[in-house]
């Protein structure tokens, strides 16, 4: 008791507060030394404990830190001991700005981390076995880790709120939620669409949307990168399987399916290997073994996407060039994204103009699937159930967009999660690694690198050009690029830019000889292009072009939703964090410079569609009926009754 | 809502908008303003504010819904909030409550049906040794008896009734 007087009950913590003067005054900035459990480490100042933690190899448990997001310190599940503090203190939020000592096992700091999980199960509801994130789940993982073997605060017996099925890509299920908010940071930080946000306070706090309305009433794109970083299953997609599989056991119904390039990369980390390995070939035998009568490559349809969205942009570029018509809207936007297009539908509606017309791959491979397909093999197009494996959450709204029945029936009638897939195809009691390769069915055969490359940021972009150049110039992409290689435009910079020079031009091919006579208006051009992912970059992109920025001068530009492309998607298997997607991208790539075809317009699958069915070539009339759409201009004003 | 509201609710909130500035740090003053013309803040009021600042509304639910002295349904004229922490409940608040109660016909967290008053607790005023603490609108009434609810009542009614108009207009 004597030391009372000298230490005054003034929080301890303040004296550590003031900081001791660094040996020299220069050291703002410079590096300083952590200890953390008796290894030391030296970092640069500001760093914080996790991060010097992991430099160490030391494992310090977190439930609300993220790669891809801000620090939020709100879990408190990664505390740890520092020397002189009072209190434990948040390892993830923590920078280190003087030499520390830190110990990260203590018992303090174990009991400490085991009652911030018994708390959060006293409010968790829900069994773990009907789960969809069951073995997946990081709460899950963190109790065993901590050996929860009881409910030392109780655990709820009811669900305190219903599940939010209202929107068709997202299911909310609150009673799961642990309120550590990467879902907000998701949507605000690194999406800035603003659709999740945590209202009220205290205990009363709930992620909510606006006015806790259905989320499929709010302005949400669906573009599912909530759902990718939400720790629990209280944010997973609309899982379609039970109707998938009784399409399947319906012996009078033709089930297709159609796999796009980036869960082919995915896939694999559902059982249980690494990242970016390749599982096209054997997911193709696998989804034979669970019943789908025949198994297409959506890249088909991404290179016929490029040649009628190539050809677009060079009618465009014709009206406004040769013409002078100043009606015609450049740059000319992507539209593969449906995450993007729901974006600029709602944020942007005024410059629904620039976006291609061009459905997506998955929309016009269900056209087709419903038209050519149905006629060439005398199949009635009512008993086609046309499925399709996507990266994606907002496939499966677009799937359902009222304007997508173009071949007469819905197009696509489901869209399946790469996860979703990985489900069933275990289902049905496959271990995807160990099985057999098999090639993808006729007509449409194998397609291009160019449409494997779709799934990666820019890939449209390369592929687009890699057309382009070669219809325009007469000569071979190789002549401009090494091994057709568009480097410029690859990569994982938010925005890109390049500049593309056209030197000499060539003949025009048949295809398009209805539209242009030759490409003299072209000499000499240099096309401007742009690539850009994540909706906070399209945001940047589209701001720059209003204000009449480098973007303005653009011919085209790339967007994607999800920070990535694809293969980042909403539906792809979680977790997700840079390094991951980084290795998606490389396998994507690997694949494409293992094709023999490469371009698009060099796919022989193509040039047939185009003889036999598409007649009047790209962008010609019947193509326009079927492998083009519009858009709704819808705003972004939330209406509450 | 009709058009001409929404009208003047705009020109309200852009004039606020160019007092406070348009940072984010001007959304409480602008809602503070928009709480006190309004007694509420609505859903469409949140909408103008967050397409002025820059900001998703979500973000301006999340305030809005975050401090109790913004309210997202219309509240009464008079808002009475009586303290309910341990010194004003042990000074005897609950015989005020019950008066309260009793006198406006409501419960607490109701407003009455004339839209006149608001019935909320609160907690703590800051007014811990001069218990039970209630606060009407912007004003604090200390030790506060069951007696004198009575007359805090049937003053706030006399400041609106159609004889204070009258009065002010001669």
């Amino acid at each position: 008791m004597s030391d009372c007087k000298e230490e005054p009950r003034a929080p301890r913590s303040t004296w550590i507060s003031q900081v001791k003067t660094p040996a020299d005054a220069g050291a703002i900035g410079a590096t300083v030394t952590a200890n953390i459990d008796g290894q030391d480490v030296k970092v640069p100042m500001g760093t914080t404990i996790l991060e010097a933690a992991v430099k160490l190899g030391i494992r310090i448990p977190t439930l609300c830190n993220h790669a891809d997001l801000c620090v939020a310190g709100v879990c408190r599940v990664c505390v740890v001991d520092v020397e002189g503090q009072r209190t434990l203190q948040v390892a993830c939020a923590y920078p280190i700005a003087q030499p520390i000592k830190v110990r990260t096992h203590t018992a303090k700091v174990r009991n400490a981390r085991r009652h911030v999980i018994d708390l959060i199960l006293s409010d968790h509801y829900g069994e773990c076995y009907c789960c969809a994130r069951n073995n997946n789940c990081e709460l899950q993982s963190l109790a065993k880790e901590y050996g929860v073997d009881f409910y030392r605060f109780g655990h709820p017996d009811k669900a305190k709120y219903e599940v939010d099925r209202s929107s068709y890509a997202v299911l909310r299920d609150m009673n799961k939620c642990v309120l550590c908010r990467r879902c907000v940071r998701t949507c605000i930080d690194l999406q800035e669409v603003g659709v999740l946000e945590v209202a009220h306070r205290s205990h009363k706090s709930k992620v909510e949307t606006f006015m806790d309305k259905p989320l499929g009433e709010v302005i949400c794109i669906n573009c599912g990168q909530c759902i990718n970083r939400c720790p629990t299953g209280a944010l997973r997609a609309n899982d379609p399987t039970y109707e998938v599989w009784a399409a399947i056991d319906d012996p009078t119904k033709h089930v297709v399916i159609q796999t796009a390039p980036s869960p082919r990369s995915a896939i694999g980390e559902c059982f249980g290997l690494p990242p970016g390995t390749p599982m096209t070939y054997q997911m193709n035998t696998a989804l034979r073994y669970c019943g789908f009568d025949k198994v297409f490559d959506t890249n088909f349809t991404a290179d016929l996407t490029i040649l009628e969205e190539g050809t677009e942009l060079l009618l465009r570029l014709k009206k406004a060039l040769v013409d002078g018509d100043k009606s015609v809207k450049l740059p000319q936007f992507t539209s593969c994204s449906p995450g993007w297009v729901k974006y600029i539908e709602h944020f942007h509606p005024d410059m629904l103009d620039h976006l291609s017309t061009a459905k997506s791959p998955q929309q016009m491979f269900g056209t087709l699937i419903k038209t050519y397909y149905a006629k060439l093999n005398n199949i009635d197009p009512a008993n086609i159930v046309s499925v399709a494996v996507m990266p994606c959450s907002a496939k499966k709204f677009e799937c359902n967009r009222p304007e997508m029945t173009s071949s007469g029936y819905k197009d696509v009638d489901f869209g399946l999660t790469c996860r979703e897939t990985a489900q069933m195809i275990s289902e049905a009691g496959i271990h995807l690694p160990d099985i057999p390769k098999s090639d993808f069915d006729d007509p449409f055969g194998t397609a291009t690198g160019s449409g494997v490359i779709f799934g990666a940021t820019g890939g449209v972009m390369e592929s687009a050009l890699r057309t382009v150049i070669e219809l325009v110039t007469g000569k071979k992409v190789e002549q401009f690029y090494d091994h057709a290689d568009i480097v410029p435009i690859r990569g994982f910079d938010g925005v890109r830019y390049a500049e593309i020079q056209i030197p000499d031009v060539g003949p025009v091919p048949d295809l398009l000889k209805r539209y242009f006579n030759d490409w003299n208006w072209l000499k000499g051009a240099t096309v401007k292009v742009g690539v850009c992912h994540g909706t906070a970059n399209a945001k940047r992109v589209l701001e720059n072009i209003r204000a009449g920025g480098k973007f303005a001068e653009c011919h085209f530009i790339e967007f994607m939703a999800c920070p990535g492309g694809c293969l980042g998607g909403g539906g792809q298997p979680i977790p997700t964090s840079p390094e991951i997607r980084k290795a998606r991208a490389n396998a994507i790539y690997s694949e494409d410079s293992a094709y023999k075809v490469r371009k698009s317009h060099d796919n022989p699958a193509i040039w047939d569609i185009y003889n036999k069915f598409l007649t009047d070539g790209p962008c010609g009339h019947i193509s326009h009926k079927l492998l083009h759409t519009h858009y709704t201009a819808r705003g972004k004003y939330i209406i509450v009754v | 809502m009709l058009i001409t509201d929404r009208e003047r609710l705009r020109d309200d909130i852009a004039g606020w908008a160019g007092r406070y500035g348009r940072e984010r740090s001007s959304l409480l003053p602008i809602l503070q303003e928009i709480q006190k013309k309004y007694r509420r803040v609505s859903d469409h009021a949140m909408q103008i504010v967050a397409d002025l600042l820059g900001i998703h509304p979500i973000e301006v639910y999340g305030v809005a819904s975050f401090y109790s002295f913004l309210s997202l349904t219309r509240q009464g004229k008079y808002v009475i909030r009586l303290c309910r922490t341990i010194s004003c409940d042990m000074a005897g608040k609950e015989s005020v409550a019950q008066q309260l109660r009793n006198d406006l016909g409501i419960g607490f967290g109701q407003t009455t049906p004339d839209g006149m008053f608001t019935l909320e607790w609160a907690n703590c005023l800051g007014m811990c040794d001069q218990g039970p603490a209630m606060l009407v609108n912007d004003k604090v009434y200390t030790q506060v008896t069951p007696q004198q609810v009575n007359d805090i009542i049937e003053q706030c009614r006399r400041a609106v009734s159609v004889f204070a108009t009258h009065n002010k207009e001669h």
